[in-house]
């Protein structure tokens, strides 16, 4: 193995360094280093920032705004952040929360991407140097870009509307079976307005289930009336196949799943 | 390829060393600086075996770079003990029969101290939590937690 690290104070310096082909940008280097040790060869140069604002959690106005760098764990502990602290807590062991970052969370391959699901259903805004990009487009280009990711932002969702699951095998802590994550608004009579639901592992990265999305609207949150979204969430899946779960049985369990979130 | 100086604070007391830029901590911890009670069980942040606390926080060194480290303050099991007597959990350990090969243990030690120092009376299940990064292939775990139980009540009772 044969890596070297570059640190840099500001972003831009560093966006600048990282447009040399070979060089990877370094978070939290739970999946980086974990890479490089495993024999990576393509893991060589590596890059980092020190600017603290990468670091940086603020809640405004409804509104949160999450470094780069924050840690997993940094938004578990923050009261502010408490509807996401389940999909925070998701991600791994309290040792690997200390290290791995959001924006590392955003690049993660399935299974991993636990708290990147949670940030698509609540349609979150990803910001580098050159503007802000809706999460669902940022993901769909993520393998192409090359800028530095300084942080993401979301309307803070109220804790009864939002929801997240992460089905694993081993308890308390495992790799994900699937992860899903609702965003739903409801009338006072429990009719669905609108609805977000992003799901994990159903594909190499977060997708949105959006046929499912559509069938809730309108209806109740009642094992009759959801039936039809149930029916309508394989749609678009290629579920990821490894050691954890075949791609059929992800297919199979997701409706289940889907179904108890959805009734919990 | 090119050597950068780090300096951190191990246990204690002042560390500072030329290594190659990209050298985990792990490595430099082991073979550089001498203190092998981290261990290096599968170098891909799965067993917990390498785990040590850096700024007060649980990390785990096989994936962490030592030149990231620089100005930090780092503990690991070799410091716990203090003029040849053993940390209450170290103590624990060996009494409640928590560790037999023995090579998770420092690991473990890290992961349940960071959760003592926070929560001095922890219940099983924040132990389990606690523990939930770390992997034993020997004591079937029960052991461990019963170990981190007593050591939380050990400390409360030399409190009173
Ligand atoms: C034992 C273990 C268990 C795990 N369990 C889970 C789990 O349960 N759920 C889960 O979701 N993940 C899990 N992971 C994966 C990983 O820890 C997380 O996805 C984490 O959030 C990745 O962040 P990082 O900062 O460590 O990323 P890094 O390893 O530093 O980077 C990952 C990728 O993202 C890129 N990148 C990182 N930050 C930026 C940025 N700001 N701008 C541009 N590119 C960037 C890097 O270049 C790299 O390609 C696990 C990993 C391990 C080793
Ligand atoms: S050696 Fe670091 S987690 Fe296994
Ligand atoms: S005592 Fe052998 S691995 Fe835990």
């Amino acid at each position: 193995m044969s890596l070297a690290l570059q640190t840099f104070s500001t972003v831009k310096d560093a966006n600048a360094a990282l447009q040399v082909s070979g060089t990877l940008y370094l978070g939290g280097g739970t999946l980086v280093i974990r890479a490089a040790n495993e024999g990576d060869v393509s893991v060589s140069n590596l890059i980092r920032v020190t600017e603290p604002s990468l670091s940086a959690i603020s809640v405004s106005n409804g509104k949160a705004r999450l470094g780069a760098s924050v840690t997993m764990a940094a938004i578990a502990r923050q009261p502010e952040l408490a509807p996401l602290a389940p999909a925070a807590r998701a991600v791994g062991g309290p040792a690997i929360r200390n290290m791995a970052t959001v924006g590392g969370n955003l690049f993660a391959p399935a299974p991993y991407g636990d708290f990147a699901v949670a940030l698509l259903a609540l349609d979150a805004s990803v910001a580098t140097e050159d503007g802000e990009t809706p999460m669902e487009a940022f993901l769909a280009g993520r393998d192409a870009g090359r800028a530095i990711v300084t942080a993401v932002e979301f309307s803070l969702p109220r804790a009864e509307s939002f929801r997240f699951l992460k089905v694993s095998r081993v308890k308390p802590k495992g790799i994900s079976v699937l992860s899903i994550a609702a965003l739903l608004q409801r009338t006072a009579d429990g009719t669905v307005t609108s609805a977000r639901i992003a799901l994990g592992c159903m594909a190499d990265r977060p997708m949105r289930a959006k046929a499912a999305e559509k069938a809730l609207l309108g209806h109740k949150l009642t094992a009759e009336e959801i039936a039809p979204a149930l029916s309508a969430a394989s749609d678009g899946i290629a579920p990821i196949t490894d050691p954890i779960a075949s791609a059929w049985y992800r297919g199979q369990v997701l409706p289940v799943h889907l179904g108890r979130l959805l009734l919990s | 390829m090119a050597k950068v100086p780090v300096q951190f604070t191990l246990n204690g007391s002042e560390k500072a060393e030329f290594i190659e830029s990209g050298t985990t901590l792990l490595h430099a911890l082991r073979d550089k600086i001498g203190d092998t009670s981290p261990k290096g069980g599968c170098h891909q942040g799965t067993c917990g075996a390498c785990s040590v606390i850096i700024d007060g926080e649980l990390k785990l060194c096989c994936l962490t770079l030592a030149e990231t480290c620089n100005g930090a303050d780092i503990r690991t099991t070799a410091g716990l003990a203090q003029g040849g007597v053993l940390h209450p959990l170290q103590r624990a350990f060996l009494d409640a029969f928590a560790t037999q090969c023995g090579f998770c243990t420092p690991g473990m030690i890290m992961a349940a101290k960071v959760l003592l120092d926070r929560t001095p009376n922890p219940s099983r299940e924040d132990v389990v939590e606690a523990l939930s990064g770390n992997i034993c292939r020997c004591t079937g775990y029960e052991p461990i937690i019963q170990a981190v139980l007593l050591a939380a009540r050990a400390n409360s009772q030399n409190a009173a």
